[in-house]
């Protein structure tokens, strides 16, 4: 095996580690944005993508190419928008108090 | 990459993507509050776009400069531009009930893209007979995982939408079919490693893309949840085997991350339904349809006495009540009652009442997938809480107002000897008088009367989640005035 096939095998098994670590410490009540938010990290593959159509010579490629870049843009674009969009409501909302004039409890702030 | 000192630029990128990657890790660790989570996928983000911009750079000042041909640019930037713009709306328009879907659809494309990536590569060095097993090892695996997590995420995005039937699918042979489907990806894989063909490869393609669909049509739709989270760690574990293919570090890091935290994911929602990941994925147990559920609802509940009650009593007793305990469930994610569901608590918070919304760990359809629901129709975060937090509250609450939620409300799971036994409930038994609100009484996706539904104290309320709350809202609001 190259040194270079060996540094990043190293690399891919602390990276898991890391993964475990860092994950499991998430509430649950997070998961499904947590979820979204790895979801958008694999969204990374985009870099293949571009990786590959420095080197693409064949017509073959060239399609393959658009398709990889399509796929790999719609997961990070998507991942991270949707992510942001379901975060956004788990935003800290100005508390009305409970019993102070319950008639007049229209919390501009929160206007959407 | 072989010498001893990299150049400037070369140094410069890779600084970038240790710090990419250092993103990832604290973007994903801010996820742990609902305070810093928004700021850690921001930070994800940008950690993200300049990856995407120092690999730019690195093509543009490598070596390679001069032989890019420019319809393969033109290729990588129409595609992105597209795929962006789709990715953009999906994410923009998708409603909060249908985010599993949207988030199976991601996995689809992104399992693909690593997957293509490989043919790509391989392709390119077979052709200059460059290929060494350290390179085609990693192809052969993302190819296959890469392939699997495509089709079948576009299965399971299809059962969860809808479009296919949520009831597991099976026909003669059918798994048969998938042993060959996983012998022939495999057994060719092997092959490819051993004697490099372009055409065996594609063979292991269609062949895996065969797998991913049967391994998904037998599961039932109430797993979509945990096989949503499955292929998220195939994803991000093809995406790591794309990066030993073009070796990128940044592709093996991220991957390795999702690959673990997908895994993670997966255990403890299968934990909290009390499966394992494994009798999950050989599929076959229930349905997890709400139609299907309802045609067996005239034999269900045989011989036991249930107490029906009225949207005028729920209203009467909610409206007295000192303490309300709210217990959402997949059927008021399906009835898409959520608004209604936050606005009934905050009339009753504005009267002083204190409300509380029990959360089971697999209520809705992912984990915490009820509290994206909840947080979108206002309902304040600090009156979700989890099932640990919220059990010994049933003790002392006046009402428990059970919406859409079946087994994870059953008692009968503190006994040995059935289909949910031994799994974590809610103790809603506890309260002082429950009310039921449930479309008919129909089984859960257990297939398993409720024995909450016999208790003298609890109150059914048959109506849709939606049209229901809206029922009681209003009665609560004629009591108030």
């Amino acid at each position: 095996m190259s040194a270079q096939l060996l540094s990043n095998l190293a690399l891919f098994v602390l990276a898991l580690l890391v993964g475990f670590e860092v994950i499991s410490k998430i509430p649950a009540t997070l998961h499904t944005p947590m979820m979204s938010g790895a979801n958008s990290i694999h969204g990374v593959v985009l870099v293949g993508a571009i990786l590959i159509a420095a080197v693409a010579d064949t017509p073959a490629a060239y399609v393959l190419t658009f398709v990889a870049a399509a796929f790999a843009a719609m997961n990070v674009v998507g991942g991270y928008v949707v992510t942001d969009r379901m975060l956004e409501m788990f935003r800290t909302k100005p508390k009305p108090a409970p019993v102070a004039a319950p008639a007049a409890a229209t919390h501009d702030g929160d206007a959407r | 990459m072989s010498g001893d000192t990299l150049p400037l630029l070369d140094t410069v990128i890779r600084v970038v993507y240790l710090l990419a990657a250092v993103t990832f890790v604290l973007g994903l660790h801010f996820m742990r509050s609902p305070v810093t989570a928004r700021r850690g996928n921001l930070l994800s983000a940008s950690g993200m776009a300049c990856a995407v911009v120092a690999t730019v750079l690195l093509i543009l000042a490598g070596d390679c400069h001069g032989r890019i041909i420019p319809i393969a640019t033109i290729a990588l930037v129409v595609g992105t531009l597209v795929g962006a713009a789709g990715g953009l709306i999906g994410a923009r328009r998708v409603k909060m009930t249908a985010i599993p879907q949207l988030v199976s659809l991601f996995n689809a494309v992104g399992g693909g893209a690593a997957a293509v990536v490989a043919v790509v590569d391989f392709a390119r060095l077979n052709a200059d007979g460059a290929l060494t097993a350290g390179i085609s090892v990693p192809v052969v695996l993302d190819v296959i995982i890469g392939s699997v997590t495509f089709s079948g995420s576009l299965v399971a995005a299809g059962k969860l939408q809808g479009w296919v039937s949520g009831a597991p699918i099976t026909f003669a042979g059918s798994r048969l079919a998938s042993i060959v489907a996983a012998a022939v990806a495999v057994v060719g894989g092997v092959v490819v490693v051993a004697n490099p063909s372009a055409w065996l490869l594609w063979l292991v393609v269609v062949a895996a893309l065969a797998f991913g669909i049967l391994m998904v049509l037998p599961i039932g739709g109430a797993d979509m949840p945990v096989v949503v989270s499955l292929l998220n760690a195939f994803t991000g574990l093809a995406v790591a085997m794309a990066g030993f293919v073009v070796d990128n570090q940044i592709m093996i890091i991220a991957g390795a991350l999702v690959g673990a935290s997908g895994t993670i994911l997966t255990q403890q929602m299968a934990e909290a339904m009390n499966r394992s990941v494994m009798s999950i994925m050989v599929g076959g147990f229930g349905t997890g349809d709400t139609s299907a559920a309802d045609a067996g609802a005239s034999t269900a509940m045989a011989g036991v006495e249930v107490r029906k009650v009225s949207a005028d009593d729920v209203a009467i007793q909610l409206a007295y009540a000192q303490k309300v305990i709210i217990v959402p469930g997949y059927g008021l994610a399906a009835a898409q009652a959520q608004r209604e569901c936050g606005e009934l608590g905050k009339l009753l918070t504005d009267r002083g009442i204190t409300v509380y919304y029990a959360i089971h760990p697999v209520a809705g359809r992912m984990p915490g997938h009820m509290n994206v629901l909840l947080a979108e129709a206002d309902v304040p975060y600090d009156q979700l809480k989890e099932m640990d937090e919220v059990n010994p509250e049933f003790d002392t609450a006046d009402v428990a107002l059970v919406v859409g939620a079946n087994d994870v409300t059953n008692p009968a799971a503190r006994r040995p000897g059935n289909a949910i036994s031994g799994m974590p409930i809610l103790d809603v038994d506890h309260a002082r008088s429950i009310i039921v609100i449930k479309r008919s009484l129909g089984h859960g996706y257990a297939g398993l009367d409720n024995e909450l539904y016999g208790d003298p104290k609890t109150g059914m309320f048959l109506a849709d989640a939606k049209k229901g709350l809206a029922q009681i809202l209003a009665g609560v609001k004629s009591y108030v005035g």
